[in-house]
């Protein structure tokens, strides 16, 4: 039995590891990123962050003031035995968030849209965020929390099946220049590009592709594969590195999600995970024991599935 | 531009005019003494809503940092500072004219500059200059530069991230000079370079099924 408890200590250890220790997949990602870099300003701005994350480690204290929207992703494994429901589950990521909030500290971002009035622990209305996803034969509880930002960066735009792969380098150019200048998406980014689904899950999939898959991995499709490594050269080849500088770091790494979408669009979507790509994963195991990881390893073969049975899964 | 090595500055503050003048774009800087934050929430409080301001800070502080904290406050009523990153300072624009003659403050730090016409038109007549800082986000860095708070004003009215914050830095930074007192900005001539790129990624590239309102076809243009 996963005890409650042990639910929000996890969701409170992550909260706190994911502020303050770059993952070691973006950290070599940056590295490698730098060693190509040949403009003198760009260059300077990643050594100086490759800096701040050996102090951020040293000091136990956050890499970036600003804690972005703080969320989590949570995946349920079909023999997974927890007390207090997921209710329960949704009070115990509430209260991780305002603890950590206060103890780490992490700034107090969230407020009202409209009246700006605040908690001042990042909890409210919809906020934190908590996505679910669920995996046959398995009786764990992975939770992820993501720290990104989200004034700059992101984009959406309805594609047509005629744009083709034009229409998806168009836009990544667009979106890349557009909020690369001057740095506002503090690249270089994991990028993330959603294609398809309906609107709003075709957002979902871009930031989940830019905050859930690690640097270097691919998409098990070879053919959207190719597509990931094209497009992020496409990125690269801008002629502009960290902060807008001239360079050529603009692309840590690009991930593509797709869902089948609407026979006459094709809706794609960009997300930028920025210099502090905050996240941190636990998987609390049946037997109690806790461990903590910085891949969520989100994108299962079940997660990605296109069939309507699935061999291991309860199939009703 | 491309200079050999990136020149490194420290300035005691309060600024002297000399010493602002000599900053160069592109260097390195540092700061010893008094800082203070302030954005929109602390802007309106004072310039629409007509609170006097809580200090002297053209004898304390001429340094606005756009700048929230991770603070939280100890059980001692002293103050816990983590990360400390700044914000994007082109929201800001509105502003500043105002801002500069009220507290004569002469440098702002913040995120991504301020279009090259706030700084031919507010900040050169008033012999101020802009640094950004780094990154963006050195949280960290910054934060092990604040030695300890002064005083904090307007916390519970406008919360931690919105509040006047009064740091007393040491060896704080990096910060990179984006204008200098001729209105130069390093991230502009830096976008000119860039720019001069940009059709040539786009050759070749059938035209988009569909064009939207609001679109520009000029993608040398800034969102800002």
């Amino acid at each position: 039995m996963i005890t409650n408890a042990s639910i929000e200590n996890a969701s409170y250890e992550i909260m706190r590891q994911a502020a303050i220790d770059i993952p070691d997949d973006y950290l070599n990602g940056i590295k490698s990123v730098a060693a190509k870099e040949s403009e003198q300003l760009s260059g300077f701005v990643i050594k100086t962050m490759i800096k701040n994350y050996a102090v951020a480690t040293e000091d136990r204290r956050p890499m970036c003031a600003d804690t972005g929207l703080p969320r989590y992703y949570v995946k349920v494994g079909d023999d997974a035995h927890f007390e207090g429901g997921f209710t329960g589950i949704e009070r115990a990521l509430r209260s991780a968030t305002a603890r950590a909030t206060l103890d780490v500290p992490l700034r107090p971002n969230r407020v009202h849209p409209l009246w700006r009035t605040e908690n001042n622990n990042n909890v409210g209305i919809n906020a934190p965020e908590v996505e679910w996803s669920f995996e046959p034969e398995a009786d764990w509880i992975d939770i992820t929390t993501v720290h990104k930002g989200g004034l700059f960066g992101t984009d959406y735009r309805m594609l047509f099946p005629g744009d083709g792969i034009d229409g998806i380098k168009r836009f990544l150019l667009d979106t890349l220049i557009a909020f690369g200048k001057r740095g506002l998406c503090c690249q270089p980014a994991i990028v993330g590009v959603g294609l398809g689904g309906s609107k709003d899950t075709c957002m979902q999939l871009g930031k989940q592709a830019a905050c859930l898959r690690v640097v270097g991995d691919r998409n098990p499709d070879p053919k959207i594969a190719e597509i990931e490594l094209e497009l992020k050269d496409l990125g690269n080849r801008i002629g502009m590195g960290a902060m807008g500088f001239v360079g050529s770091s603009m692309v840590v790494d690009l991930h593509i999600e797709v869902g089948h979408t609407h026979t006459g669009g094709m809706p794609m979507s960009v997300h930028t995970f920025c210099l502090s790509s905050r996240r941190a994963t636990a998987r609390l195991q049946a037997d109690g024991n806790i461990e903590y990881r910085t891949d969520p390893k989100w994108f299962t073969p079940y997660h990605r599935r296109e069939t309507i049975v699935w061999e291991g899964a309860k199939n009703g | 531009m491309a200079k050999e090595m990136l020149n490194e500055v420290r300035l005691d503050l309060p600024a002297t005019p000399a010493s602002i003048a000599k900053l160069e774009l592109g260097s390195i800087v540092y700061l010893n003494g008094i800082v203070y934050t302030a954005r929109e929430g602390v802007y309106d409080t004072i310039l629409t809503h007509g609170a006097e301001l809580p200090i002297d800070l053209a004898n304390i502080s001429n340094v606005n940092f756009h700048c929230s904290p991770a603070a939280a406050r100890t059980d001692d009523g002293g103050y816990h500072i983590g990360g400390v990153t700044a914000t994007a300072s082109f929201r800001f624009s509105k502003y500043l004219e105002r801002w500069l003659d009220l507290t004569k403050t002469k440098i702002i730090i913040g995120k991504g500059g301020m279009p090259v016409e706030d700084y031919k038109n507010i900040f050169v007549p008033r012999g101020a200059v802009y640094l950004t800082t780094v990154g963006y986000g050195t949280g960290a860095l910054l934060g092990r530069g604040v030695q300890g708070v002064e005083a904090v004003y307007w916390l519970d009215e406008l919360g931690i991230a919105q509040a006047m914050w009064v740091f007393r830095v040491k060896d704080f930074g990096p910060f990179l000079v984006d204008s200098d007192l001729q209105g130069n900005s390093l991230f502009a001539q830096q976008g000119e370079l860039i720019n001069k790129n940009i059709e040539s990624l786009y050759a070749g590239l059938k035209a988009p099924a569909l064009h939207r309102y609001g679109e520009t076809g000029n993608r040398k243009k800034e969102l800002m």
